[in-house]
């Protein structure tokens, strides 16, 4: 499997994905924002950090580069793409994926580990997590409170689109293990045909156990296998 | 739609002595210089730019006052 990283000003998950990538062998090549076409890829990573300083809104400017349409190509012909913490809020303001990642209710930057249910493991992303469907992943963001309007959470729900959801260590998912006051304690989402995922927490920063967990492994071996 | 940052004003305001308060509603607000003399032209452009990047119609209004 080939995969492309994304590099923006202001990336700062890029190099961590790349360690995980080559840690489970999936070839990677960082590809810089303002290049006009990708090289012959199945994967696109959008990864984490605060790309141009979260001017505006979070993710919008990096959703202009040059880089993207080649991305929106690539979406479009069924190519997979996943987008990490800022890269879930530049997928949404690609309008890859639907609704929109606000502050968090509690205006605080959260930096956390957090307990996620698996909702949908039938996609390239999360075939692995068959295996064990409540994980432990890092969070780090101040924009990841999950936004849309009913018919969009309706559709997301009704069609098993939702990848992760916050919940507690024994699986609750309610108020109480929703850390930043997303609707229906969305953590992940997929587009309709699956092959986009979006997640605010953070796969690759979980891969050894010398880093505490490796819960994040299995993401990145679903992805081998697809 | 839940706007934090405007709740948090709205209560300070409160705190303040602002009985009157009902809510606050936080935005931006943007100067534009333009290169063009013809009003119509010019708020058909900024139009345009307001819906392509400046606001996120999902959650945002936007309103355009020609000076």
């Amino acid at each position: 499997m080939n995969s492309s990283i994304i590099v923006f000003p202001g990336s700062n998950c890029n190099r961590d994905v790349a360690v995980a990538l080559e840690k489970f062998q999936i070839n990677h090549q960082m590809v810089w924002h303002n290049e006009t076409s990708l090289p012959k890829t199945d994967l696109v990573i959008l990864p984490g950090g605060f790309s141009y300083g979260d001017y505006l809104r979070t993710g919008c400017i990096a959703s202009k580069s040059p880089i993207i349409e080649d991305v929106i190509k690539h979406a479009r012909k069924g190519g997979l793409i996943l987008g990490i913490c800022n890269g879930f809020q530049i997928l949404i303001e690609t309008d890859l994926l639907p609704g929109v990642l606000l502050r968090n209710k509690k205006l605080r930057f959260l930096s956390k580990n957090v307990f996620l249910k698996v909702i949908n493991v039938e996609n390239h992303f999360c075939t692995n997590f068959n295996k064990k469907n409540i994980i432990e992943l890092p969070i780090a963001h101040n924009e990841g409170n999950y936004f849309a309007d009913n018919k969009i959470l309706q559709n997301l729900e009704d069609n098993n689109l939702i990848a992760f959801k916050y919940c507690d260590e024994k699986g609750n998912i309610n108020k109480d293990s929703n850390p930043n006051g997303s609707s229906n304690n969305i953590a992940g989402i997929l587009n309709s045909n699956k092959n986009i995922l979006g997640m605010m927490p953070h796969p690759e920063r979980l891969i050894d156990p010398i880093l505490s967990g490796e819960d994040g492994s299995m993401m990145f071996e679903s992805l081998l296998k697809s | 739609m839940l706007d934090p940052q405007g709740k948090v004003v709205s209560q300070t305001l409160k705190n303040m002595g602002y009985k009157n308060i009902i809510n606050v509603r936080q935005g931006k607000y943007f100067q534009i210089e333009l290169n063009e003399t013809d009003k119509e032209k010019a708020k058909k452009i900024v139009e345009e730019i307001s819906k392509k990047l400046l606001t996120n119609i999902v959650i945002e209004d936007y309103t355009i006052n020609l000076e």
